[in-house]
């Protein structure tokens, strides 16, 4: 996973609560068995309506999404993390996430910032403003910054070190091997098998 | 102080703990299916690694198999792959898989319970939010993602940050008509879709008690509709005399350790939740959504609500566009929305108590001529079952269209799916946006609205039918 420490980009308003990783990614596009070239995919049934953000030529380049409470409900497909990177977004602001949705952003490196309900309100209505606003999200200091808007952002502690030194899990985990071939002896005999 | 039930379950799955780090938990039981692990498998491939733990992993497909035909190459070409790509990854991995067409194969959610791998005090997970069903044996069981299902097949574990606990009570007897999907509707409704972030949720109270397995599966498996990962049901009586017997249930001095183990599976009574809800089931009626998520739903005889009564200006926002994509008219009464749909199954409501009771309404009655509706068995082994009870026929007799067991309309990706403006009446989870195909309108029903749903045309309960 590559290190993520800062990012500085435009940002996409998307003023939605409750965006379901169904509408990040309908079901139909999960057919595919590779990990990326999921972007065509991203909003899909929005996307069709000219009048939807991302279709708007000043917000192309966005790389910060900014969305409502509630971000990345229902499904657990990692594909909707991999649509929003695929199409270049590095970080999600939001004042709520699903917790499935959050943690497969860590795990694939898509950098979920929790600021305040208010602070996105500001942020939208700045970019809405000024679609060209350079928004830096320093992961180090935790903070997210937009014009004048400066505002610490929640992330979890071991997350934030995962992403600023872009360790795979695994490897960490195996680190641990020993320890799981020992919990593995302790397994009662009456716990099920599949095969 | 005492432990809650999901406390003493992650407790007894650690591996390795530390200061500043998740907790290393130890995964009993892990099911894939044919969507969220291709990938995985890659990562394995490229990294050269193994599945560590074969013997506690299983695969079957359930999210793209067509219902129909299946006895024919899958026509779709792109789902066609992906259903092969698990095939041989089964093979090269050496893992046990239950193809289109076993006796066994089904939904992931149906399979585990039915063949007893679900058992009380494990934890157990799978590439799929709705894990949380398995909650219902008094399991700790949860969705991930596809890193995360990665993680699992090369290490049978999990690093995860402990939950917060929730408590559900839910007081008194459940009204005759209303049933366990409606108590998960009303608890989603009470709580929202953002309620149980962060939590596992735990259902106690007389009305639980008093479910069957399947009803609090049911309860279960719509934990995440609520935002919670897992939900868990304390195990009992009830519990032990549904996995007896099963084809991987313990046996002799096996099944008298796992009882004695299984019994202690309750929360202290002297120990705390971060949280708890309270609803009384002897006032609740059959519940419906109206929006476009699982939390915008009602009492079968109320109104499509009125944005302007949301004093949350989020929730006003969202229920104004909701009604523009259900073509909704605030103060519409449930009962007059019209259905051209009526799904019936899903990993919520694809169990044989579900296609009993649908079938008890549709005995000699026909399914209006406006309305299709699709009986989906939630696995072979459910179809098996209600073809031993005669329930197909009746199904067919009333005009309803029989299948083979799957996913289906829950969410479309098979040739299962609702056209654009189409309105379903489902027994499924998730009434989302395109949810059942681009443009369909859903909303979530009992199987008992369902069945009387179909001979109407409009959203209705059995009473009505005479």
């Amino acid at each position: 996973m590559e290190k993520f420490v800062t990012h500085t980009g435009s940002a996409l308003p998307l003023r939605r609560s409750n965006v379901d990783t169904d509408q990040i990614i309908p079901a139909e596009y999960l057919k595919r068995i590779t990990r990326h070239g999921f972007e065509d995919a991203l909003f899909k049934a929005w996307r069709e309506d000219p009048e939807f953000v991302l279709n708007k030529p000043e917000y192309k380049n966005a790389t910060v999404l900014v969305a409502g409470p509630e971000f990345g409900t229902g499904s657990s497909r990692e594909h909707a993390v991999w649509a929003l990177m695929d199409y270049g977004f590095k970080v999600v602001l939001s004042s709520r996430y699903a917790d499935i949705f959050r943690g497969n952003s860590g795990k694939a490196g898509l950098l979920t910032a929790e600021v305040s309900q208010d602070i996105i309100d500001k942020i939208w209505s700045l970019v809405e403003k000024q679609p060209n606003t350079q928004i830096t999200v320093d992961l180090e200091k935790k903070q997210v910054t937009a014009g004048d808007i400066v505002a610490q952002f929640q992330i979890d502690d071991y997350v934030r070190w995962r992403l600023m030194e872009g360790l795979d899990d695994i490897g960490l985990t195996l680190r641990h091997e020993s320890k799981i071939t020992e919990f593995e002896k302790s397994r009662p005999s009456f716990k099920p098998a599949t095969l | 102080m005492g432990k809650t039930l999901a406390e003493k379950v992650w407790d007894a799955h650690i591996v390795h703990q530390a200061s500043g780090e998740p907790d290393l938990l130890f995964i009993d039981l892990h099911l894939v299916h044919e969507v969220t692990s291709p990938q995985a498998f890659d990562g394995l491939r490229a990294a050269n690694r193994k599945v560590r733990r074969p013997d506690l992993t299983l695969l079957t497909e359930d999210h793209n198999v067509p219902t129909q035909d299946i006895d024919k190459p899958i026509a779709d070409l792109v789902s066609r792959a992906q259903v092969d790509a698990l095939r041989n990854n089964a093979k090269e991995f050496g893992l046990k898989i239950f193809s289109l067409g076993s006796i066994d194969q089904g939904i992931v959610h149906v399979v585990g319970p039915q063949l007893g791998l679900t058992q009380p005090g494990m934890t157990v997970v799978c590439g799929d939010s709705h894990t949380s069903t398995h909650g219902a044996f008094g399991a700790l069981a949860f969705g991930i993602g596809t890193s995360e299902v990665e993680h699992v097949l090369a290490t049978q574990t999990l690093p995860l940050k402990p939950f917060k606990t929730m408590a559900i009570t839910v007081n008194g007897k459940l009204p005759q008509g209303s049933t366990a999907k409606d108590i998960i509707l009303a608890v989603i409704a009470k709580i929202s879709t953002g309620g149980g972030q962060g939590y596992v949720l735990e259902y106690r109270g007389e009305a639980i008690r008093a479910l069957s397995m399947e009803g609090r599966m049911t309860i279960c498996n719509m934990s995440i509709e609520a935002g919670a990962r897992a939900g868990m049901i304390a195990p009992d009586e009830t519990t032990f005399e549904y996995i007896k017997g099963r084809p991987h249930a313990p046996v002799e001095k096996d099944w008298d350790d796992a009882i004695s183990y299984w019994k202690t599976l309750k929360t202290d009574d002297d120990a705390k939740f971060d949280a708890e809800v309270i609803i009384d089931a002897s006032t609740l009626t059959p519940f419906v959504t109206w929006g476009t998520n699982p939390g915008q739903g009602v009492s079968i005889d109320g109104v499509v609500p009125d944005p302007n009564s949301f004093t949350n200006p989020t929730e006003k926002t969202a229920a104004e566009r909701a009604l523009v994509y259900m073509d909704l008219k605030a103060g519409t009464k449930m009962r007059d929305i019209k259905v051209d749909t009526v799904f019936l199954g899903s990993c919520t409501n694809g169990r044989i108590e579900d296609l009993r009771v649908a079938a008890a309404i549709l005995k000699d009655k026909k399914v209006a001529s406006s309305v299709r509706m699709m009986v989906v068995p939630g696995s072979a082994k459910v179809a098996i079952q209600a073809e031993h009870e005669g329930l197909p026929a009746i199904f067919k007799a009333a005009g309803a269209d029989w299948r083979s067991a799957g996913c289906s309309m829950c969410l479309g990706m098979n040739p299962d799916k609702l056209k654009p403006g189409e309105r379903a009446a489902s027994t499924s989870n998730r009434n989302f946006e395109g949810r059942q195909g681009p443009g369909g309108r859903t909303h979530l029903v009992s199987p008992l609205v369902a069945a009387a749903t179909a001979i109407t045309g409009h959203l209705s309960t059995p009473d009505e039918i005479k």
